[in-house]
């Protein structure tokens, strides 16, 4: 126990004397949940638009100035013909025009049209700029008046993430990406780097067990992905307004057992590689990409063809990503996650085993 | 008793011979020398009794413990030195050493008395980072840490390997102060000059022992009658000094060239009129002790004349 005791003590100092790598651990995160949040969204905000009104009574007014009022989109102002639309949309100085035919108000009981022109040249925003604007219109419209359209209208309502934020799907992504950056990575270079200056040749030769090695360069990253937990949740329910539904503990403790699954494959890592060159590119190739591309972040999984279907299956993250979106977002409990904490439980312990068996107690 | 044996020991990296058939004696409480060039063997050697490596064939016993089945029991009782410093750079040299006092469960406290005529020198740094230190100390900390749990065989691979002469001489009165205590030094090392402080050595060279024995046993069987040769232009002077038909061989040692001739009782004369001859004045020849390095550089001359 003193052996293992003074260990970790010597891999703390060795965490906190390369403050560099320690801050990188702490500051990625953050940039990554601030990125994601802020810079790289599908979210529009303050999109502007002018108003072509030809009609210029109470309504269109109302119209406009609930439009203005949404946060998505910022009035610009009023033009008088389609010329100075298209000059505006080419010096790309608005995002939307809005065209109100004459006497709208009039007209209304009978049937009229109000024309949303938007920029196809990003096909992606004009699509939710033209959603977002006809549903603001339409609920205006029916909401002030006593008309009721004739027919089925449906009505569309997205459940758990009602406005569609990016944020609710990058969280659990960004979460398990990062965790297993550190877990992994971290693991794996600090054991290699052991390996790589030499020391590890006089540890084998003391009568310190293996196992109190590899316990000991993976508790340090436990808790350091602990506090990444806690500061991605805070930043996530405190900037990104991204609510955490179900129990804060099953989201906690679900987040520690996906950080061993990461250890753990950082140490079937620090088994195979001999340099820390070489442990990080295992990381980067076999960990972080298949994270991105395969665990559903941002691929829908069931878009994939099958074979990638099934090699998903192997991705902890895939499981992970799941079963927190299911928690964090939909407010399940414990049981309902029972499946993929299984999963996630028994990689860990498959992979454990591996590095143990795999660890060598001598140089070859 | 802390003898170390090793019989008939062969191992290999692929098609590379590292040792073949390398069977020691080192007794009890010996200061023993490797002595060779890179690639010799010795390396593989340490790791083979430092249970590291397993041997492709042969025995090899540390204190009477097997290397193969015993490696946990040597585990506990060798100190190892490797090569490379190994200890760790951002740790300080307090707290390198306390950390390998407690892995080897002890405390610097209890063999302090051990390591205290090494430590006492690099005491004054004790807060300094292992890495900023000099070559010297670096030695010194890593054979403390290596001495801290009393081992009762202590491995030094080229532990002066890269380090200031003056250093150099330090450490090994040291290892003569370590080995009153009884505990049995195997020391590598490819400075011949190291050699004659040890108290046997074994020659080694591409994986094979030459020869084992008392490092002046050694030296005296020198074969020839040796000469230390000076002159002004010392690179033409060997060239021609080779180029004299007397001549047995012929090797830059530093300042001088040491010239052994194939018969004994050669008048020195002739050689001195024939490098005169090439313009070579000033020249001076002076008989010489031989040394094991001349005895080493003699035994490939031998060979490559076989």
């Amino acid at each position: 126990m003193k052996q293992f005791l003074s260990f970790l003590q010597k891999e703390f100092y060795h965490i906190f004397r390369d403050l560099r790598t320690t801050l990188i651990m702490i500051v990625i995160p953050i940039v990554l949940v601030v990125l994601f949040g802020y810079a790289i969204t599908t979210e529009i905000k303050n999109a502007r638009f002018v108003v072509l009104d030809q009609s210029r009574d109470v309504t269109t007014r109302h119209l406009i100035d609930r439009l203005d009022a949404n946060a998505y989109f910022d009035f610009y102002k009023q033009v008088e013909n389609f010329d100075e639309i298209e000059t505006l949309f080419r010096q790309n100085k608005i995002k939307m025009a809005v065209v109100f035919p004459p006497d709208f108000s009039k007209n209304r009981e009978i049937k009229t049209e109000i024309q949303l022109l938007a920029d196809a040249s990003d096909p992606n925003e004009s699509t939710v700029l033209i959603e977002y604007a006809t549903s603001i219109f339409q609920s205006e419209l029916r909401r002030n008046s006593d008309f009721t359209s004739v027919g089925i209208v449906p009505v569309v309502r997205l459940l758990y993430n009602p406005q569609m934020k990016d944020a609710y799907n990058f969280v659990p992504g960004v979460m398990g990406m990062i965790l297993i950056l550190i877990c992994s990575l971290m693991t794996s270079v600090g054991i290699v780097r052991e390996k790589e200056y030499g020391s590890m040749e006089v540890l084998l030769v003391s009568p310190l067990k293996s196992v109190y090695i590899i316990l000991a360069k993976a508790t340090p990253y436990l808790l350091i992905s602990f506090v990444n937990i806690l500061l991605i949740l805070g930043l996530s329910y405190f900037l990104l307004d991204v609510p955490i539904v179900g129990s804060l503990w099953v989201v906690i403790f679900l987040s520690l057992v996906y950080a061993l699954v990461a250890l753990s494959l950082g140490l079937l890592i620090s088994t195979i590689a001999n340099t820390q060159q070489s442990a990080m590119l295992i990381c980067g190739m076999a960990l972080m990409l298949p994270v991105i591309l395969l665990s559903g972040m941002i691929f829908p999984i069931e878009n994939m063809p099958w074979i990638l279907q099934v090699l998903s299956n192997l991705i902890p993250a895939r499981w992970y990503i799941v079963a927190l979106r299911d928690v964090m977002i939909k407010g399940l409990g414990i049981i309902d996650i029972l499946p993929e904490l299984t999963i996630l439980l028994l990689m860990t312990f498959f992979l454990i085993l591996l590095s143990v068996k795999r660890f060598k107690t001598r140089l070859e | 008793m802390n003898n170390v044996q090793l019989n008939h020991i062969t191992r290999s990296y692929g098609t590379i011979h590292a040792v073949r058939d390398v069977s020691l004696d080192i007794r009890s409480g010996e200061l023993f020398g490797l002595i060779g060039p890179d690639g010799a063997g010795k390396t593989t050697l340490f790791r083979i009794l430092t249970t590291l490596l397993l041997p492709d064939s042969g025995e090899a016993k540390v204190c009477g413990l097997d290397v193969r089945k015993d490696w946990k029991e040597i585990r506990g009782i060798a100190g190892y030195m490797p090569g490379r410093f190994s200890l760790y750079q951002d740790l300080s040299v307090e707290e390198n050493l306390r950390f390998f006092a407690t892995v080897f469960k002890t405390t610097v406290k209890e063999n302090y008395d051990l390591i205290h005529d090494i430590y006492v020198q690099i005491e004054p740094f004790a807060k300094r980072r292992a890495g900023k230190l000099s070559g010297g100390m670096k030695q010194k900390l890593a054979l403390c840490c290596a001495l801290i749990h009393r081992p009762r065989v202590l491995f030094l691979d080229e532990p002066t390997t890269g380090v200031d002469p003056v250093s150099r001489k330090e450490f090994w009165d040291i290892l003569s102060r370590i080995k009153k205590q009884g505990i049995t030094i195997i020391v590598s090392t490819p400075y011949m000059d190291e050699a004659s402080l040890c108290d046997r050595i074994a020659l080694m060279k591409n994986g094979v022992c030459l020869r084992t024995d008392h490092p002046a046993t050694i030296s005296a069987s020198y074969p020839h009658l040796l000469w230390a040769v000076c002159g002004a232009d010392m690179y033409s002077l060997l060239l021609d000094i080779r180029a004299y038909p007397e001549t047995y061989s012929c090797h830059a040692f530093g300042d001088r060239h040491h010239l052994a001739l194939k018969s004994g009782k050669h008048e020195m004369n002739d050689l001195k009129h024939f490098l005169q001859g090439r313009g070579h004045s000033n020249v001076t020849i002076e008989p010489l002790v031989p040394s094991v390095e001349d005895y080493f550089m003699n035994f490939e001359e031998d060979k490559l004349c076989m």
